[in-house]
């Protein structure tokens, strides 16, 4: 398999794994929402109350500086980064 | 000056930042002074917009790359500064904690799908459109697809999309222009246009980023200061995002002590047209998942095909930096959408908690209708109360709010000084502006570059064409405008639907552009026209009475348009020809961020 090729296949391999990520925190557990509310979560809202306010913004948040770290690390590793500028 | 400039940016906007702390505390002396509300409104107002007005004077080019995309050199977190004012529009500023307040749940799907379609963004295609060194969206799909129809199919749906959110950003900044400088609605505005015509026309991308950086810093300083003071005011927690629970479960007990009475249909007959009581539960799950779901999901697949967001991301250094820089975007953002929940909260029980002095329910109607405050959002029609129920007392069906007075108003009725609204004015202003600018930007953008330059006159010298981006600024900007002044719309429901139109008509072939080599140009074509078409035939068949199905409703019609759209561009491209080598290549170079840009290849 080319050098191009298996740096595709690893990208396909993070981007699978970060909409996992997404799809949990932004479709998943809404799901539940009624059954997830009686739960008390961080700093005492209700749980799903919780996540509409906060915990599924922070998620995402956290979730893109963490693609795209790893994204670089990916690049790197094939040495298809980009040099110089930043 | 350029290379010298962007070094020294911290410092630029440090000192800015610093002025416009002093300037907050200079109105805050003039106010205990004795100068009048009016006045403080208006100087906020007109010294803020002043200051757009020199920034985008001094970006002001002669340059296509820099009149483009700000000669792709604006560091990743002042590219995220400049996404979130672009993004959080005044519907985000001035509605959306009002959303919140009145509809709880159901209504923060909203929440979650304004802020969910950014890893969409990041993860599927900023960093791919960026390598691809395009100046527009159409730019993409016109070159990644070839063709002159499929690039003017990209223009028509940016430019639905597009217009119709920028009509509702116009309305806006008329509506606080009216209110702040005490003029009738219909000249408001223009002088709104005005505004944010002088930050975009002589520097287009490049004056819109800097503009957009300083109106971030307005326009946050404006949202947190009034929430973080409230909170304080009333003994919640110094840090209100940490420690309201009790105060959410204040609010539903609260609830259930009043009980939600429901007004019959001649008494609500009185109540002013845009005006709502409290009728659903604060914190409790009050939407079924696929109506919370469904809105989350259409707003997340529309963030990731409006125009506006995407041509951010051409303006970084390099493709690593537009990955980082939606990060940053969104952490930006996330400042603001994780207080407004916050907002709501304080503002829902300043008003009904009767343990605290500002709480008006049940005290006396006569007591309340003699509260200052009462008499001054009830005359600009968007608080009201009646007794229904005769008994003399305000219960809590018998007092109706305008959603925007949740951010206008609570910092009054808490009883801050008058120098937080002017700030608040500020700030809706600086959201309402930065999303118009960069509306107005991406519309002219399109179709100065992908239709005049690429169709009709691909031998015009940049002169040239940054005169007919100008005139085309100032055209769709007096057309928004004008449409704007005639107030078909609520802010919201139009907002809401230009995410629709942008999903219906561009998702697919965005992201399969990139993510699927076998997606054609006859693909794209049939996936972006039957896509719009069946979105908006969708739309309006709703909208005429039609029952819809699967719970897809005229907030949500995208849904049904993008599937379509899906459905329409892989059968398409099925059954016809394969993309030539060259795409082919063009597709696998994309994919790789190293390499120069496709288009500065050509």
């Amino acid at each position: 398999m080319s050098k191009q090729a298996q740096h595709w296949e690893k990208t396909r391999g993070l981007l699978i794994m970060t909409l996992a990520i997404w799809f949990v925190f932004s479709i998943g557990i809404f799901l539940f929402g009624a059954e997830m509310n009686d739960v008390t979560g961080p700093f005492g809202y209700p749980l799903t109350y919780w996540f509409t306010c906060q915990g599924s913004l922070g998620i995402f948040v956290i979730l893109i500086f963490w693609f795209a770290n790893r994204q670089e690390k990916i690049d790197e590793e094939f040495g298809f980064s980009e040099r110089g500028d930043d | 000056m350029k290379g010298n400039f962007i070094d020294n940016l911290p410092k630029v906007y440090g000192i800015y930042t610093g002025g416009f702390l002093g300037f907050i505390i200079i109105m805050a002396i003039a106010e205990s002074m004795g100068m009048s509300a009016k006045v403080i409104g208006i100087c906020f107002v007109a010294f803020t917009v002043a200051i757009y007005a020199i920034i985008g004077w001094l970006s002001r080019t002669a340059q296509a790359d820099a009149y483009y995309v700000a000669g792709r050199q604006v560091p990743t977190v002042f590219n995220g500064m400049a996404t979130a004012a672009d993004w959080m529009s005044g519907a985000s500023f001035v509605a959306m904690a009002g959303g919140i307040y009145f509809k709880g749940y159901g209504y923060m799907a909203l929440l979650v799908g304004w802020t969910g379609g950014y890893v969409l963004v990041a993860s599927l295609l900023a960093p791919y459109l960026r390598k691809f060194g395009c100046y527009t969206v159409p730019d993409f799909i016109g070159t990644r697809y070839g063709g002159n129809l499929s690039r003017l199919l990209a223009v028509i749906v940016l430019t639905v999309a597009s217009f119709t959110y920028v009509t509702a950003q116009i309305n806006a900044t008329g509506t606080i222009a009216s209110v702040a400088l005490d003029i009738p609605f219909q000249y408001a505005v223009y002088v709104g246009l005005i505004s944010i015509l002088l930050c975009s026309m002589l520097g287009g991308m490049r004056g819109v980023t800097w503009t957009q950086v300083a109106q971030y810093i307005v326009l946050i300083v404006a949202y947190l200061l009034p929430v973080f003071w409230i909170s304080n005011k009333i003994g919640a927690g110094f840090f209100p995002h940490f420690m309201l629970a009790d105060e959410v479960a204040r609010i539903a007990d609260l609830e259930q002590q009043f009980g939600f009475v429901a007004n019959s249909k001649e008494n609500l007959a009185m109540v002013p047209k845009g005006l709502a009581g409290i009728t659903k539960a604060h914190s409790a799950v009050n939407a079924t998942p696929w109506a919370f779901i469904s809105l989350a999901l259409a707003m997340m697949m529309g963030t990731a095909s409006l125009p506006h967001v995407m041509m951010r991301y051409f303006t970084t250094p390099s493709v690593k930096a537009a990955r980082k820089s939606v990060g940053w975007s969104l952490f930006f953002i996330f400042l603001l959408y994780s207080s407004a929940p916050m907002l709501a909260t304080l503002s829902k029980l300043t008003l009904i908690d009767p343990s605290l002095p500002t709480g008006i329910i049940g005290k006396s109607v006569a007591e309340v209708q003699a509260i200052d405050w009462y008499q001054n959002w009830n005359q600009a029609n968007l608080m009201f109360i009646s007794d229904f129920n005769g008994n003399g007392t305000v219960e809590l069906n018998e007092f109706f709010m305008g959603g925007k007075a949740v951010v206008l108003a609570t910092p009054e009725i808490a009883g801050l000084p008058y120098v937080i609204s002017g700030l608040v004015a500020a700030g809706g202003m600086a959201a309402a502006m930065s999303t118009a600018d960069g509306l107005i930007l991406a519309i002219a953008n399109a179709i100065s570059h992908d239709v005049y330059y690429k169709i009709i006159d691909p031998k015009a010298e940049t002169a040239k064409r940054l005169v007919v981006a100008r005139v085309l600024l100032v055209v769709i900007g007096f057309a928004g405008a004008t449409i704007a002044a005639m107030e078909i719309q609520g802010i919201l429901g139009s907002v809401i639907w230009a995410f629709d139109f942008a999903m219906s008509g561009l998702f697919f072939p965005l992201v399969l552009g990139v993510w699927w080599k076998r997606a054609n140009r006859e693909g794209a074509i049939a996936g972006m026209a039957l896509g719009l078409i069946s979105g908006f035939a969708y739309l309006v068949w709703v909208r005429n009475g039609g029952s819809g199905f699967l719970g897809i409703t005229q907030l949500t019609f995208g849904i049904f348009g993008a599937a379509v759209s899906l459905v329409a561009m892989v059968v398409v491209s099925l059954i016809t020809a394969e993309p030539n080598a060259a795409t082919q290549k063009m597709v696998d170079e994309v994919r790789v961020p190293s390499g120069r840009t496709i288009l500065g290849k050509q």
